[in-house]
């Protein structure tokens, strides 16, 4: 018995003299990272009312792939874990704890949706767990003093509403606007970025409309908004929406000068299905280049995601805008834990997310760059102003610093 | 002619007449049943404990349903909407006013008690698929009533409202989650003991009679259309205090987590469960918490159609759910027992 006791003792010590030679050395690790592998966890609407934007889940999943099969991030396999939350906030909080507790992943990344972010928001902040890049344009992400592990990535709402103020305001500063919204968390957003861009001349606002993503068809409130004699036209809509109003507009032989947001510039999504000739000089603003516009054809990082598609993700439809964000996404990803060398605690993982600099993804527009710092959580602050000519869009004017908002 | 028609269609009541005793499960399986409740917790992770309380909550819903379908024959897609004010009550109470959770409760319990009782009045005129159509109504407005600006102090608007997690008391040494459950499992077991009471009460039997056959019950000297509205009343005031713990223990209301969705999968839930079974509710509310995790696993892409294959198969196999298992069992037993 006592014999056992002491092999025991001796194995032990054994064990922790070979340990502090080698492993202690550098290497730091938390739950969820190895010497062989990192964790990553992650929720996706992959059925209900959001379920088109569970391709970003499965572009990132194809990325991950990708890098494991080039060898890792520092030797190490990512471990990809994307569970379904049907975009409801009670199945988001149930994942987000089954990953953390049950499968312990060293991190969150890019969870989609402002209402199951909100939902898990404080949850991942008590217990430390970074909840990273997160899939919303919500501006309340960019709130380091108090959600120090919460960080988004793509330019907020707010920023992007502001550069079509700053546009409105110099070129047509008389303008009389209406503006067709979502009643949602993004479309409500998007209007008080607006109004704040506008600042005092918020009155240049005269007609505002809202719709639900229960009713079929917004021709109602695009006739009111025509009738209400506003010249600018502002659609806050998503993608099946704005083609309906870039129609409807067509149809009533109405001209105001039309903005879409981003979110629905999508020329496979939205521009082709509403018809190129009734496209044409329409307005927006644009951050990642665009799959299905010809240009990038030969743009060295659009044809390393062509390859990227072909090889690990055949199944992926390049006009899709989704699978153009998840790639940017995974990259941005990459490069924190490729930063984060050997010590992946949760804290340095942290550390590094808000220490990029100067990083530029393959599917970002030329000249936008991705930058952090621990009192700056929005990775993507920049925005270039485009319009709709022939079959694609054209960038022009300067890339677009938002000073307003964060 | 006409005549004819109308007897083909009350003939044939729209659920099936459930007796008062099979409506419970007997003394020794209950017992089993509430000390595995009691115990599960000591020996699972945090995680699941989580999953368990939902389990409860939506139970707790499923229960409610079950009174009004299965006791008094009464259709609702609208449960969605109760369990929101019951949720947004809670929350605005902690969060605004600083009211202990616990009792938020029974204020949200009241309420909805009220909107449910007041809902019945209108709805008494419809029955079948017609009242079906007009709670559903209820439960496609709810979330944007919901969002409506003027309420926005209150309800956060769109973006919702954080509730913050209660420590347990006393300074029991248990883990929030833990505290939670015994919390819900209290509340449930109170609820589903005064469930099972009321409808073996004077006005269970009445909620029976109407459903079995309404114009009997009448000729016996039932005010149906007080009947009627209190078990709306009831139904929808135990739906709201679901909603209330489901506030609690998620953390988070916002106006999108109370689609139509919540109220077709309580609806779900009770058909699984066994229509007028009580005990089947938490049957019931674990097919809709696990099933859809269980579809997940076998094909991410197609997990809709998983589970739709699943509920088929369910509903093919055992159309009277959770129930038809248990008589199953229950006989099984007893020709194993005269041997």
């Amino acid at each position: 018995m006592f014999v056992e006791k002491l092999k025991i003792a001796a194995l032990a010590t054994a064990a922790v003299v070979l340990m502090s030679g080698t492993a202690l050395a550098q290497k730091k690790y938390d739950t969820g990272a190895t010497d062989t592998e990192i964790k990553i966890g992650n929720i996706m609407p992959y059925s209900g009312p959001a379920s088109a934007y569970g391709v970003i889940g499965k572009t990132e999943q194809a990325y991950f792939n990708k890098i494991n099969a080039e060898g890792g991030i520092n030797g190490r396999k990512i471990n990809f874990i994307s569970y379904d939350d049907a975009y409801s906030p009670p199945k988001a909080v149930e994942q987000t704890r089954k990953l953390v507790e049950s499968d312990e992943v060293l991190l969150m990344f890019n969870p989609l949706g402002t209402p199951s972010n909100s939902a898990i928001q404080r949850y991942l902040n008590s217990k430390k767990i970074p909840q990273l890049f997160v899939a919303t344009g919500a501006s309340k992400w960019n709130d380091p003093k108090d959600f120090p592990w919460t960080m988004g990535w793509q330019p907020s709402y707010q920023s992007e509403a502001h550069i079509y103020a700053k546009y409105l305001l110099k070129e047509k500063p008389d303008a009389k606007i209406g503006v067709l919204y979502q009643n949602d968390d993004f479309g409500k957003d998007y209007l008080k970025g607006l109004k704040d861009g506008l600042g005092a001349k918020a009155s240049m606002i005269t007609a505002e409309e809202s719709y639900e993503t229960s009713e079929p068809s917004i021709d109602g409130h695009i006739v009111k908004l025509k009738a209400a004699g506003v010249d600018v036209f502002v659609s806050i809509t998503t993608p099946k929406f704005a083609a309906q109003a870039i129609k409807k507009l067509a149809e009533m032989d109405w001209h105001p000068l039309h903005i879409v947001s981003n979110v629905s510039a999508s020329v496979g999504g939205v521009i082709k299905p509403a018809g190129f000739e009734n496209s044409q000089g329409i307005l927006s603003a644009a951050y990642a280049k665009d799959g299905a516009d010809s240009q990038w054809d030969n743009d060295p990082g659009m044809q390393k995601f062509y390859a990227f598609l072909k090889e690990y993700y055949p199944e992926g439809n390049r006009l899709d805008g989704s699978v153009v964000y998840g790639y940017g996404a995974a990259q941005t990803m990459v490069q924190v834990l490729k930063q984060a060398g050997d010590d992946l605690t949760r804290a340095n993982v942290m550390k590094q997310a808000a220490s990029l600099k100067n990083f530029t993804p393959d599917t970002l527009l030329p000249g936008i760059k991705i930058n952090t710092s621990p009192t700056d959580y929005a990775p993507i602050k920049q925005l270039q102003m485009m319009r709709f000519k022939g079959e694609k869009w054209e960038l022009f004017g300067d890339i677009i610093n938002d000073e307003l908002g964060n | 002619m006409s005549a004819a028609v109308e007897e083909v269609v009350t003939e044939a009541p729209a659920v099936e007449a459930v007796p008062k005793r099979a409506m419970t499960l007997g003394t020794g399986t209950s017992l089993v049943v509430l000390a595995l409740l009691i115990l599960a917790p000591l020996v699972v992770k945090n995680f699941v404990i989580f999953q368990l309380t939902m389990l409860l909550v939506y139970g707790l819903a499923v229960l409610a349903l079950n009174i009004l379908t299965g006791g008094s024959g009464q259709f609702s897609l609208g449960q969605s909407a109760f369990y929101a004010v019951g949720a947004y009550t809670s929350a605005v109470l902690m969060e605004q006013y600083n009211v202990n959770y616990a009792l938020t409760l029974p204020i949200s319990g009241i309420l909805c008690f009220a909107v449910g009782f007041l809902f019945g009045q209108p709805a008494l005129r419809l029955s079948g698929v017609y009242l079906a159509l007009a709670t559903f109504a209820l439960a496609t407005a709810m979330p944007q009533l919901l969002k409506l600006n003027f309420l926005e102090p209150w309800t956060g608007g769109v973006q919702g409202l954080v509730v913050t997690k209660p420590d347990a008391p006393f300074g029991l040494p248990m883990s929030q989650d833990m505290w939670l459950y015994y919390f819900t499992l209290a509340i449930t077991i109170a609820i589903y003991v005064g469930a099972v009471n009321l409808l073996r009460s004077r006005s269970g039997r009445a909620f029976m009679a109407i459903r079995d056959n309404e114009i009997a019950a009448s000729a016996m000297g039932i005010d149906v259309a007080l009947y009627k509205t209190l078990a709306f009343g009831v139904s929808a005031g135990i739906t709201g205090i679901a909603g209330s713990l489901g506030a609690i223990v998620v953390q988070f209301v916002a106006p999108d987590s109370y689609t139509i969705g919540l109220a077709i999968q309580l609806f779900l839930g009770m058909v699984v469960g066994g229509v007028g079974w009580l005990p089947g509710s938490i049957v019931g509310a674990a097919f809709i918490i696990f099933v859809p995790n269980m579809a997940e696993n076998i094909s991410k892409g197609l997990s809709g159609a998983v589970f739709g294959v699943l509920l088929f198969l369910v509903i093919f196999v055992v159309p009277h759910g959770a129930r038809q298992v248990a008589i199953f069992c229950q006989q099984t037993v007893a020709k194993f027992r005269k041997r």
